[in-house]
């Protein structure tokens, strides 16, 4: 199977070690991830403004030209994910947007691409049952909360991703690859998103509430799809100190970090010294790496 | 056979130009059988009527359709004056064109017409199809079916017996009590929900016009006004009851403990059971969906024990056929499942029940549970048109409210908390029984909870209080949801039966909101309570009355 891969500007820099451990972990289950041989930036936020089509026109140049070479497109970044699905389906309802993001992109794009985020990939072509079989190393239980966030899910009826109250496709992949998903009320509450910018403070304690919350229902590490929940969660744990000197801090892995570790990928392919706080401890400690 | 006459109502010409009345008087000369239409003032109106008869007499004419933009208002009218006027009422058909005209052009009228005929048309059949009903010959008869036992069926079928006519009450549960029979106290005046109707469930069991058909549901209905045939399906109750005594002791010994669904699943209960234990009849029934000897295929306690012989594990579903004249419907409600709501984490937080559960846990006779937050949140799928449901469940601030001061008549060290939206309480001392329940010390707060959840043995209740805006989180001990007031299952399937009409919720739709609220547009059926919409006792009552006093009116017009 192949499958065209948007990785996204973060991606590139930042979030390497979501990036090559997805890609690593797509050859060993045998499908393909095929880069777009050209990209741009998606625009990193869907428009709020329904006139604002201008905010259209990156995500429908990389849906248009993904449409020249192929038919699905995926990705791993919740954001991209988003805004792209987003558009696509926008594209497919609305024809005056349609006809306008046309005209400026000068391209003919009527959204029959499908976008699928890499999870889906996992969950509809590869199927759980079969990721089961492929893990190599048994990763012995480990006690990981999934953290959704918001973009993977909202709106709820235009990402139609899973359930909305309770999605389960997050606890069910970690179920595949050995792990123990640990349930906690706020797997699907906002991580702070960009207030870590302009208001630092009101991001640390939505990530304080989150991690706190994650840990008293006992986990030991979080996981995540999101390079900004990410960076909320686990570069801003410092921060989160200053506020909360009880706070012990918990290791926030990218989960293609933790499906490379069951498939057996070599450590170094995993990059976990990009991590802010360091998974690798822990990972010893449980006899994993 | 005569010739059949086609009206068309003077309003039904507000339709042109989308259909040209003259070409459709032509298309329909060119039948035979039928007599074209006349223009009549409209025909509802007292000249219009006249005019009818007229038109029937004159061409010595016995059936008739005719179009009405309000059929189901004309319709029953019509089939009066018929049988005034000596004519088999089942022999007319009363239409209304306003359909056959939807998405039509003014500037093609030749396709409103043509779709106009063919709804004339399709009437017509319909006429003709029926063969000449034996109404007239079979005498009409003075016997009514209540289906449903509840409060409203109750109050109908004492009515009619004391009014001297026989009843049938047919019930698809064990015993008759319905829903008020789960309830612990009754707002505004608070008293014992048992202690008001355990008097009226004895006497109708003890009615001598009244006979109790319970554990049965209604198979098929067939017939009109005045001979109704209704075939009712008696389900294996396993136990025989004209030898069982009542004594109780199969339920006693019954080895199989379930959680009670008269209890709301909060409860304990046994395989072999009654709903309480003033059940009226108080005849057991085996639940073989739980009982050992059914599941598992040993046991039999119940029928060593039993010192009447009265178990029967073959019994088997049997069916009778039964004839009125009338039909009740109060077949009740049910409440939203909250297993549906994610929100609330869709019944699987311990502790979070709804407002039926509640009653158990207040009422003397129903399980135990002491605690001491208690979270109470209205509107819950009731009022949420984006995601559930549009309507307000008329009830739910109300017993939210008597649960609340109940509970802290009971429980003085604990804390009520009610999450609302508006507080409604447009009835007779309703107002002041909230204006009580505050000075009690119940905290009102204005807002939604958007999420519950367990933690810290507690459940969080995360909401918003949008009078301080302010965001709320309270660890309870117990969350009650006031969810909303839906039809009782199998409600459409029994309308359908019944060629009753149902709206968008299934909710039993009555022949006109406001002057009709009783009736059904099929003449000699009738709706009571909640099957027809939520509404608290007192309405209910009413309607219960109501109800039986249009039989009445209906029996009494006809002497055999």
């Amino acid at each position: 199977m192949e499958y065209l891969y948007f990785p996204g500007c973060t991606l590139y820099t930042k979030a390497k070690n979501l990036d090559e451990a997805g890609r690593e972990c797509a050859r060993v289950l045998g499908f393909e991830l095929r880069e777009l041989s050209n990209w741009t930036c998606c625009g990193a936020t869907f428009p709020l403004a329904k006139d604002n089509i201008m905010a259209l026109a990156p995500p429908a140049r990389i849906l248009a030209r993904a449409k020249q070479e192929g038919s699905t497109v995926t990705t791993l970044c919740s954001v991209c994910f988003n805004v792209i699905k987003r558009t696509n389906r926008l594209i497919q309802a609305d024809v005056e947007a349609r006809e306008k993001v046309n005209t400026f992109i000068e391209m003919d794009y009527e959204g029959d691409v499908q976008v699928l985020h890499y999870l889906e990939i996992l969950k509809r072509d590869v199927g759980f049952d079969g990721l089961k079989t492929a893990v190599k190393r048994d990763l012995g239980g480990l006690k990981v909360a999934p953290f959704y966030g918001c973009m993977l899910l909202r709106p709820f009826e235009e990402m139609e991703f899973d359930d909305k109250e309770a999605p389960r496709i997050f606890e069910e992949f970690l179920e595949a690859i050995t792990c123990e998903p640990v349930d906690y009320p706020y797997k699907i509450e906002c991580c702070g998103a960009f207030q870590s910018v302009g208001a630092p403070e009101v991001a640390t304690e939505c990530a304080y509430a989150i991690l706190s919350s994650a840990l008293r229902s006992g986990a030991e590490a979080v996981t995540t799809t999101c390079p900004l929940c990410q960076f909320n969660i686990d570069s801003m744990q410092k921060e989160i100190r200053e506020g909360h000197n009880d706070f012990p801090g918990i290791p926030i892995l990218y989960f293609t970090q933790l499906l490379g570790l069951a498939l057996g990928l070599p450590v170094e392919k995993l990059d976990f010294e990009r991590n802010d706080v360091d998974p690798r401890p822990l990972l010893r400690e449980k006899g994993l790496i | 056979m005569g010739k059949i006459g086609v009206i068309l109502c003077a309003c039904e010409l507000e339709g042109v130009p989308l259909f040209n009345p003259e070409a459709l008087g032509k298309n329909l000369r060119g039948d035979g059988g039928v007599l074209p239409f006349v223009y009549h003032p409209p025909v509802c109106s007292e000249l219009g009527m006249e005019a009818i008869r007229a038109f029937l007499e004159e061409n010595e004419l016995d059936r008739v359709v005719v179009t009405c933009s309000k059929p189901e208002l004309f319709g029953p009218t019509l089939k009066k004056a018929l049988r005034q006027w000596g004519l088999n009422p089942s022999l007319s058909e009363v239409l209304g064109i306003g359909p056959a005209l939807e998405g039509g052009r003014e500037d093609d009228p030749q396709v409103g017409t043509e779709r106009v005929l063919h709804a004339i048309e399709k009437g017509i059949d319909e006429v003709r199809r029926r063969s000449p009903s034996k109404e007239g010959q079979s005498p009409f008869i003075k016997r009514v079916m209540v289906i449903g036992g509840g409060i409203a069926g109750i109050t109908a079928s004492i009515d009619l017996g004391n009014a001297g006519y026989e009843v049938l009450l047919v019930d698809r549960l064990p015993s008759i009590g319905g829903r008020m029979l789960q309830l612990s106290e009754t707002f505004p005046t608070l008293d014992c929900a048992q202690c008001t109707l355990t008097p009226k469930t004895v006497e109708t069991g003890q009615h001598p016009q009244i006979r109790l058909i319970t554990y049965s549901e209604i198979e098929s209905v067939k017939g009109e006004v005045g001979n109704f045939s209704v075939k009712i399906r008696r389900k294996a109750a396993y136990v025989d009851w004209e030898k069982c005594t009542g004594c109780g002791l199969c339920q006693e010994k019954c080895p199989s403990k379930v959680f009670s669904e008269f209890e709301r699943g909060i409860g304990p209960g046994k395989a072999i059971y009654t709903l309480s234990p003033q059940a009226v009849p108080n005849k057991p029934v085996i639940n073989r969906e739980v009982c050992r000897y059914f599941t598992k295929g040993k046991c039999r306690v119940c029928e060593k024990i039993c010192p009447a012989g009265a178990i029967d594990y073959e019994q088997e579903d049997t069916f009778i056929e039964e004839r009125v004249g009338a039909i009740i419907v109060a077949m009740g409600f049910d409440l939203f499942p909250k297993e549906e709501i994610g929100e609330y984490g869709y019944g699987d937080v311990p502790d979070v029940i709804d407002g039926l559960a509640f009653e158990r846990l207040l009422s003397a006779s129903g399980p135990t549970a002491i605690p001491k937050e208690v979270v109470f949140i209205q509107c819950v799928a009731s009022r949420d048109p984006e995601r559930y449901l549009p309507y307000c469940s008329r009830v739910c601030c109300m017993y939210t409210a008597k649960h609340a001061r109940l509970y802290k008549h009971k429980v003085h060290d604990g804390h009520a908390y009610i999450f609302y939206m508006d507080i409604r309480s447009m009835g007779k001392g309703y107002e002041e029984f909230i204006q009580q329940g505050m000075e009690e010390g119940i905290l009102y707060l204005r807002g939604r909870v958007s999420r519950l959840f367990r933690e810290n043995g507690h459940i969080a209740v995360w909401g918003a209080d949008t009078l301080t805006g302010k965001k709320v989180e309270i660890a309870a001990d117990m969350v009650v949801l006031a969810t909303a007031v839906i039809p009782s299952r199998g409600a459409r399937e029994l309308a359908e039966k019944l060629h009753i009409k149902t709206d968008e919720y299934d909710f039993l739709t009555e022949a006109q909101w406001k002057v009709h609220p009783v009736e059904t547009a099929v003449e000699g059926i009738y709706l009571a309570g909640c099957a027809q919409g939520p509404k608290d006792i007192a309405d209910t009552v009413a309607q219960g009355n109501a109800a039986a006093s249009k039989v009445q009116v209906l029996f009494s017009q006809h002497r055999n």
